[in-house]
């Protein structure tokens, strides 16, 4: 396109940041070097769910040549304050533990060193003394009263309730003709960007401020909490974020603990430290979604028709509650009627904390929980009363001629012609033959399925409605919370040339070739031309509490914002060049580089001519336009209120349309699920570049489809994480991700400057909950957990399994085994060596420094590799049932900092002819990181230890001749 | 092989996308470490550590390899292409890189060099893969913007590009 009538926004531009990214010079965090002298951190974390931390012993770390210090809990509170925490109520919130560890993976203590190996050495000679807890995981379970309390400030883990009521509910489930019911858990997932987190800090004493370099993604409102958990005013912390980050998904907003941590080390240290996040330590303890348990009923009309919604919300933050939770509880306060128009309301929203990781932004954000519980309900009132799940979906969507729409809970619904939508989804995504598939597929015995969704999104977050939290009479006394500031920067240099800039703070969406379309356009210049910086340095650029890349706001709110910006530019450059052209302000025109009189291209200037011209020449213009031409512009918009005295919340500004429908096949024998058809609807208002939303969809379906089939944060009942790798927690790869069909409805918002609204989460919020209606469509489930993992679905194929023959307790990893050897020496030479310290050590593997305290009480130091985690353990042995020289129980505990565990073995001595046979049955419990990241290889490596104890025993008892006297012997012959 | 000690520096020596380069480093270094951090080579990325992720994937004497999965000590004297490697002069991109900008196919381009370096060698070796040779390749590798729709979209367009032009 070169004509200059046409315009960039709405066209597929290749994008300018992609040259750098495709030839390895993209600048993420950790390709932007340190200054001299800095220090590297590493972070010892804690194998236990829940336990009390007895003591810390650092000496052999300390005297580590390379160790510059070494920092505990204790350490970082004496310089340091708490995270401040969102609800109120008396508990604190570390970025380090303090007395007790709450979850798998919480920092214990950290090493800062003169580089990360010599750092994870020092980690390796760190012993520290936990005193297990019961631990609690569940939701339900952690508001028992006998449930293990995590923070004792509070009591019990139950950190916050609210309850609302919007209409009448009571009065319209006593008239319902129908009340359909829905349990369900949602379970916990993460989007795992590939670049972990990373943090550079800097402390200067002599003017007690930070400088920190960080892949933080905002919103900025945690620059607050972070300035004042290191106990500085926010002028002297200076935030500043890489130009390039390679994704989050709102998971980089959970780096802001370690930031605390990392600037508190740095300032421990007197020298920059830096860190970074591996994928162990991200996959343990970065930041989750959320998990949540529904109770949603509905009352009905004969017709279909929903006028009610009672809502039960248990949201599981985790061991902590960390900003802006429980803000992904109400994210959706506004929208909890979904795309329907049902007017009255109860909710009743419970936050609970449990041993597991702390909770925060993940794209969907309180979305797919929602959702997951809403259109499965739908699916079920359309079963019980009947009818098709479609004709449900459109009795109750929100009517066209209604919008804007404002909900019971209080969202504005801007724009959206929701019927039309989902009619141009059925005829384009071809729905008709999607059913001929279906009832084909059945004819031939499969379990073929079909799920429907209809979603709003919401994007641009107001910054009020987390305060929903809070009672009217606590959020009066706070004072009100609303809005959602936006800015942009667009300045002319001497030579004339734009540049833009934007605290947006992009992980690879695209910022700077749109926001060059967007100034292009006003401006009459090529995209190409136009400069753009996204990342951000608050000591030097305009920001305020929303700046970042979250709640899908940057079409909306950021892109709009550069459009006011580069109008006002305008403004100003047409003043400039009137005068010169002789026309009025009004009639000059910005096109093809240059400004020139309408109607007339020959009167013109060059752009740059105009644009450079209050630096280089200030007095040839009038006083309010001599300065050089900078532009900053701030954009928040008023619909975005404060809750009211109701509760009533506008908690997003945009609300875009998804209607998804898809066709699933579960393999009768396998249980595996294949995605046959997917058809997604958007209606995300105006398109600013094709390419980039369509890239934002089949991302966002992705990530949904890995949430629906594969991936789960799992822990066992005592705490331990199950999924500490990539090996355990599923993401979906080429082979599992169909691309899916995606069609458009455009609806400008009225509320945004360039009609755009959010497309980035949508995905996220309808298709876990679309696949799973196809799933129990296909099998005819009334119940659906996600993920839909094979072996899940395998009981409703084949048949409840039986039970496993036992658990370990507390939901530990159960190891049992038995086995027998025969060893040429007699019982009592075996016996002696069993009670000998000394030959101990010999056979077991890898034992070095047993001690006998006692006549039947050993320790000893074992090195152990199992799988790919080899570490050491502190072993305390035990004899009892001492009976010889015929049997003995062996028992033990082991602990490092890899794992722990517990085990009894029964050991008999048999006589068979001079020789003995040696019986043993053992049983042991596995936690901790071993457990999680070598689980599945535990059982072998058992084994193979076991077995290499029992050949040593033999060894050390009768030693075997020769190989050679060996070898003659198996042929037959004699040396 | 030579024997090395476990709490010493030693020279390492290699060929990096044509150029010989040299360093030092204890024997226990990763090549991911060794190329971002000793010859400051930041192409290659590290997103997992332990051979999942694909993202540090380069070209060990031509065969791929996951560089956090290898040791520096283990490359000397080999050639190493990694993806600074991949554009035939400065300002300019391959048939390959030029098809992931065409069709989107990178968003924040932090697995992006990995999957680069897999493509490379796959469409060298197999100039006909078809779609589903392609996502078995790819499986190898995550992706957590994309979907992977538009990586698909480029290879295939790639692939069939650097067919005409070997026939040209």
């Amino acid at each position: 396109m070169d004509s200059p009538g046409d315009k960039w926004v709405g066209q597929s531009l290749p994008r300018f940041e992609d040259a750098a990214l495709l030839t390895g010079r993209g600048r993420y965090f950790d390709d932007c070097g340190t200054p001299p002298g800095t220090l590297h951190a590493a972070i010892l974390r804690s194998p236990h769910g829940h336990a009390r931390i007895e003591g810390i012993e650092t000496a052999a770390a300390r005297a580590l040549p390379g160790v510059a210090a070494i920092l505990t809990g204790e350490d970082i509170r004496a310089t340091t304050t708490s995270l401040v925490v969102g609800v109120k109520a008396p508990m604190e919130c570390w970025p380090i533990a303090v007395e007790r560890v709450r979850y798998v993976g919480e920092p214990v203590v950290v090493v800062v060193a003169t580089d990360r190996y010599v750092a994870e050495d020092a980690l390796d000679l760190i012993e520290v003394r936990y005193a297990p807890l019961p631990a609690v995981t569940d939701p339900v379970a952690a508001l028992a009263p006998a449930a293990p309390v995590l923070h004792d400030g509070l009591k019990g883990n139950l950190a916050s309730e609210r309850r609302f009521r919007y209409g009448d509910p009571e009065a319209a489930f006593a008239a319902a003709a129908h009340r359909v019911r829905i349990d369900v858990a949602y379970p916990r997932s993460a989007c795992t960007p590939i670049e972990c987190y990373g943090v550079l800090a800097e402390y200067d004493p002599g003017e007690d401020s930070y400088d920190v370099f960080a892949n933080f993604q905002g919103p900025f409102s945690i620059h607050a909490v972070i300035a004042r958990a290191l106990r500085v005013p926010g002028n002297r912390l200076r935030l500043r974020t890489p130009p390039d980050s390679g994704g989050s998904f709102g998971v980089k907003q959970g780096v802001f603990p370690y930031i605390v941590l990392i600037a508190a080390a740095a300032k421990a240290c007197g020298r920059p430290v830096k860190w970074v996040e591996d994928r162990l330590e991200h996959l343990a303890a970065s930041s989750v979604a959320t998990n949540r348990v529904t109770r949603l009923e509905a009352a009905v009309t004969a017709d279909g028709i929903i006028t009610a919604l009672d809502w039960d919300q248990l949201e599981d933050c985790g061991a902590q509650l960390r900003a802006p939770e429980p803000a992904t509880l109400y994210r959706m306060h506004g929208n909890m009627t979904g795309a329907y128009a049902i007017r009255n309301v109860a909710i009743r929203n419970r936050v609970v904390l449990t041993n597991k990781a702390p909770t925060g932004l993940n794209r969907g954000f309180g979305g797919p929980q929602v959702y997951f519980a809403l259109e499965r309900l739908v699916q079920r009132i359309a079963i019980t009363l009947g009818l098709h799940p479609l004709d449900v979906i459109r009795l109750n969507l929100v009517p066209t001629a209604a919008m804007p729409y404002r909900t019971a809970s209080g969202a504005l619904l801007d724009s959206g012609d929701y019927a039309t939508a989902l009619e141009t989804a059925l005829r384009d995504g071809r729905h008709d033959e999607l059913l001929r598939r279906r009832d084909a597929a059945r004819a031939q015995g499969r379990h073929y399925g079909i799920g429907y969704t209809a979603v709003v999104e919401p994007s641009v977050s107001n910054m009020g409605y987390i305060t929903a939290v809070l009672t009217p009479a606590e959020r009066k006394r706070a004072g009100p919370k609303n809005g959602a500031q936006a800015t942009a920067t667009i300045q002319c240099d001497a030579v004339g040339s734009v540049s833009v800039h934007v605290a947006s703070v992009p992980q690879g969406q695209g910022h700077r070739t749109v926001l060059a379309q967007v100034v292009a356009d006003e401006l009459g210049l090529r995209p190409q031309d136009i400069r753009v910086v996204t990342d951000i340095d608050t000591a030097k650029d305009a920001w305020s509490i929303a700046s970042g890349n979250y709640a899908s706001r940057f079409a909306p709110a950021v892109a709009g914002v550069a459009r006011i910006a580069a109008q006002q530019l305008r403004a100003r450059l047409t003043r400039i060049a009137a005068p010169l052209l002789n026309v009025p302000p009004e009639d000059v025109v910005l096109a093809g580089g240059k400004l020139h009189a309408s109607g007339n291209a020959d009167n013109a200037l060059p752009f740059a001519r105009v644009a450079s011209s209050p630096h280089w020449a200030p007095g040839t213009l009038p006083a309010e336009d001599s300065a050089p031409l900078r532009e900053t512009a701030w954009w928040t918009p008023p619909e975005l209120t404060a809750p009211n005295e109701s509760d009533e919340v506008n908690s997003s500004l945009c609300h875009g349309f998804i209607f998804d429908f898809c066709g699933v096949e579960v393999d009768r024998i396998t249980g595996e699920t294949r995605i046959d058809h997917y058809v997604t609807m958007h209606d995300c208002g105006t398109v600013l570049h094709p390419g980039m939303v369509a890239g934002q969809v089949t991302g966002g379906f992705a990530h949904a489809l890995g949430a629906a089939l594969y991936e789960a944060h799992s822990y066992a009942d005592d705490g331990s994480l199950q999924t500490g790798t990539f090996a355990d927690y599923l993401v979906p790869t080429a082979m599992e991700v169909p691309a899916p069909i995606i069609l458009h409805h455009e609806s400008p918002s009225p509320f945004t400057p360039l009609g755009a609204k959010g497309v980035g989460e949508g995905n996220c919020m309808s298709t876990p909950v679309c696949i799973a209606n196809a799933v129990a469509d296909a099998l005819g489930l009334h119940d659906v957990t996600l993920p839909l993992l094979p072996a899940t679905l395998a009981a409703h194929l084949h048949g409840a399994e039986p039970n496993a023959p036992a658990a370990a307790p507390k939901g530990e990893r159960l190891l049992r085994g038995e086995g027998q050897a025969r060893v040429n020496a007699p019982r009592e030479q075996l016996w002696a060596l069993l009670l000998d310290p000394d030959a101990l050590m010999a056979i077991v593997p890898g034992a070095h420094g047993i001690q006998r305290t006692s006549p039947t009480d050993y320790t000893a130091e074992v090195t152990l590799g199992i799988g790919p985690v080899k570490g050491r353990y502190r072993v305390a042995l035990a004899l009892s049932d001492l009976d010889e020289p015929n049997a003995l129980t062996l028992s033990g505990n082991a602990a490092g900092a890899l794992g722990f565990g517990q085990g009894r073995g029964q050991v008999t001595l048999t006589d068979a002819n001079g020789a003995t046979i040696i019986a043993y049955r053992y049983e042991a419990a596995v936690g901790g990181k071993v457990a999680s990241i070598a689980g599945r290889l535990l059982d072998g490596a058992t084994r193979v230890v076991i077995s290499q104890f029992f050949a040593a025993l033999a060894r050390q008892a009768a030693p075997q001749a020769p190989w050679w006297q060996r070898l003659l012997q198996r042929l037959g012959l004699r040396a | 092989m030579p024997r090395l000690s476990a709490t010493q520096r030693h020279s390492i020596r290699f060929t990096l996308n044509g150029t010989p380069v040299q360093g030092e480093a204890e024997p226990r270094m990763l090549l991911t470490d060794f190329l971002r951090h000793v010859l400051g080579a930041t192409g290659t990325h590290v997103g997992c550590e332990h051979g999942v992720c694909g993202a540090c994937t380069v070209q060990v004497d031509g065969a791929l390899a996951r560089a956090c999965l290898t040791l520096a000590v283990q490359v000397q004297g080999c050639e190493i292409r990694t993806v600074e490697g991949l554009a035939p002069a400065p300002g300019r991109l391959s048939i390959l890189q030029e098809a992931f900008r065409r069709h989107h196919a990178l968003q924040c381009g932090f697995c992006t060099a990995g999957i680069l370096m897999s493509l490379d060698a796959f469409l060298r070796a197999q100039p006909d893969a078809d779609e589903a040779a392609l996502r078995d390749l790819l499986s190898g590798h995550l992706c957590r913007c994309t979907g992977y729709a538009p990586i698909i979209a480029a290879a295939l367009d790639a692939a069939a590009r650097l067919r005409e032009t070997a026939h040209a």
